[in-house]
């Protein structure tokens, strides 16, 4: 089954980024991560997103278009990247969830990806 | 051949076999509402041939059989749409797969799938009722004091998950096992505790499912015999059943354990416990439910006795609330350091205990009104044995709470 791994991490986090101090290290974890799963070829697609602040949130109400700066939930923890996973079942991607940086500072939802339609009938 | 003989077959098929087969039907496609289905279908199937054919040497392989059919015809029926196509493959796959001389048992798989972290803790314990003994929502919601279209609704979403999300039907690899198996053991003994009041850190029991919750208790040892916690569990549970026909008065009248008749306890209930903790004991490796179990033991033997050993208990419920420090635990162990060793230790260990997790937690009341008394706190006691009486549902423990003396 193929799953999502939604990363969010804290402004904390996000800051870590460009932080001279910082940066070795954030990356660092990352990296080891996304190249155990790349390893153990489980990588269906995934990529690490710009922080917060860059987000832009679109509504159409009444044929009318809504633009707001920020993301669409203000809450502490921010998607921060995102993997889609092909592995056996839920407790093979919650095992790959937990080893993320994300879920030692943060939290990460694990959420099965649709299957494409049969298309058969 | 006789329609009640092949009733009762059917019957005894249905209770003796329906996890069983259940498991084995849910093992690849995790679609425990179409395995349902299905198994019903077939035993409905049953009670319409069995009469004309006689009943099958292997009933058990007959009603897979049936069912995986029905599991089929429901699939196609469906329109063969996604999830249906995948039940449908897998039916016939597996239909065409000769069962192996000892027919499969596949129950503890669902149990771990059924007491799964992904699942919402409050319908582990319903799931497990369902799926592994097929008790209907109605009978569960009963037990469990929630509207039965709730209990439906709960139990819907909580298969969906499991069917959609793609948990997985394995026991746990041994790195995993403790913590998954706490929580299979914790969905088992809520099931034997449902509905139950406690005062003063002992059940009052009435449970409407004790039955049930002994079942599953016996069938999780008998599949795990390498474990030690599950024959704890067993052993607690045990103790409990034994004393149940001396709880209560021939009015109805909660007795707490100090004032029990031993004579009405059941000694083959008891002699069972005792040997399956010792067969437990004997892994030396400990575990809350083997503590929990030997607290009861000692309290069994006092009771007969009439000596508490009081150093070992204290120690016991010390090592309890290390390992599980639950509210309950925390609330049973300010009682036995208050009536053992001091009543003020066992009132400032109370006072230990969260506010939050203690103010609407009837036995914290019950033990501060035991232990105000003990304490010579009439006022206090007082207070607390309004709080303790209007926190429970049961009249008779109300009654009891209501004749306790001050000091």
């Amino acid at each position: 089954m193929q799953y999502m791994l939604i990363m969010t991490e804290p402004a904390e986090e996000f800051a870590k980024r460009d932080d001279p101090n910082e940066a070795g290290a954030y990356w660092g974890a990352w990296n080891a991560y996304i190249s155990a799963m790349a390893q153990a070829g489980i990588i269906v697609n995934g990529d690490g997103l710009m922080p917060p602040h860059t987000a832009t949130t679109v509504k159409v109400r009444a044929g009318k278009r809504e633009v707001h700066d920020g993301p669409y939930a203000n809450v502490k923890e921010q998607l921060g990247g995102y993997f889609v996973i092909e592995v056996a079942d839920l407790d093979a991607a919650i095992g790959w969830a937990a080893m993320s940086p994300s879920a030692s500072c943060a939290a990460v939802e694990v959420r099965p990806v649709m299957p494409p339609p049969s298309g058969g009938a | 051949m006789a329609e009640g003989g092949v009733r009762e077959a059917a019957e005894h098929a249905a209770r003796h076999s329906y996890g069983r087969l259940l498991s084995v039907l849910v093992r690849r496609t995790r679609d425990i509402a179409a395995a349902e289905d299905a198994l019903s279908e077939a035993l409905a199937n049953a009670l319409r041939v069995w009469p004309k054919t006689g009943i099958p040497d292997e009933p058990d392989a007959w009603l897979l059989t049936a069912a995986r059919r029905a599991a089929g015809h429901a699939a196609r029926r469906m329109g063969v749409q996604d999830g249906a196509r995948a039940t449908i493959e897998m039916m016939y796959e597996t239909m065409s797969e000769r069962l192996p001389p000892a027919f499969p048992d596949d129950r503890l798989k669902l149990l771990f799938a059924c007491a799964h972290p992904a699942i919402d803790e409050t319908v582990r314990t319903p799931l497990m009722l369902q799926a592994v003994l097929g008790l209907d929502a109605a009978r569960i919601s009963a037990a469990f004091l929630v509207q039965p279209a709730a209990m439906s609704q709960r139990l819907v979403r909580a298969k969906a998950k499991i069917r959609d999300a793609g948990v997985r039907f394995e026991v746990p690899e041994p790195g995993a096992l403790d913590d998954r198996l706490q929580d299979v053991l914790a969905a088992v003994y809520a099931a034997y505790t449902v509905g139950w009041d406690m005062v003063g850190g002992a059940a009052t029991g009435q449970g409407g499912l004790t039955a049930e919750a002994l079942f599953l208790g016996r069938l999780v040892a008998a599949l795990m015999p390498h474990e030690p916690e599950p024959r704890g569990l067993l052993a607690l549970m045990l103790y409990s059943e034994a004393r149940s026909p001396a709880r209560r008065g021939a009015d109805g009248a909660y007795i707490p354990l100090a004032e029990q008749d031993t004579r009405l306890w059941r000694t083959d209930l008891i002699g069972e416990a005792e040997e399956t903790l010792r067969e437990a004991a004997a892994f030396a490796r400990f575990g809350r439910f083997q503590t929990e179990a030997a607290i009861q033991s000692l309290h069994v033997q006092s009771a007969v006795t009439g000596t508490m050993p009081s150093a070992p208990l204290l120690h016991l419920y010390d090592v309890l609330a290390v390992q599980s420090p639950t509210v309950g635990a925390l609330v049973a162990r300010a009682v036995a350091h208050g009536t053992h060793s001091r009543p003020e230790t066992g009132l400032r260990l109370l006072d230990e205990i969260p506010a939050s997790l203690a103010e609407n937690y009837q036995p914290w009341w019950a033990a501060r009104l035991h232990l105000m008394a003990l304490c010579g706190d009439r006022a206090g006691a007082e207070a607390a044995r309004e709080r303790a009486m209007a926190l429970t549902a049961d009249k008779a423990v109300r009654d009891w709470l209501r004749a306790r003396p001050a000091v």
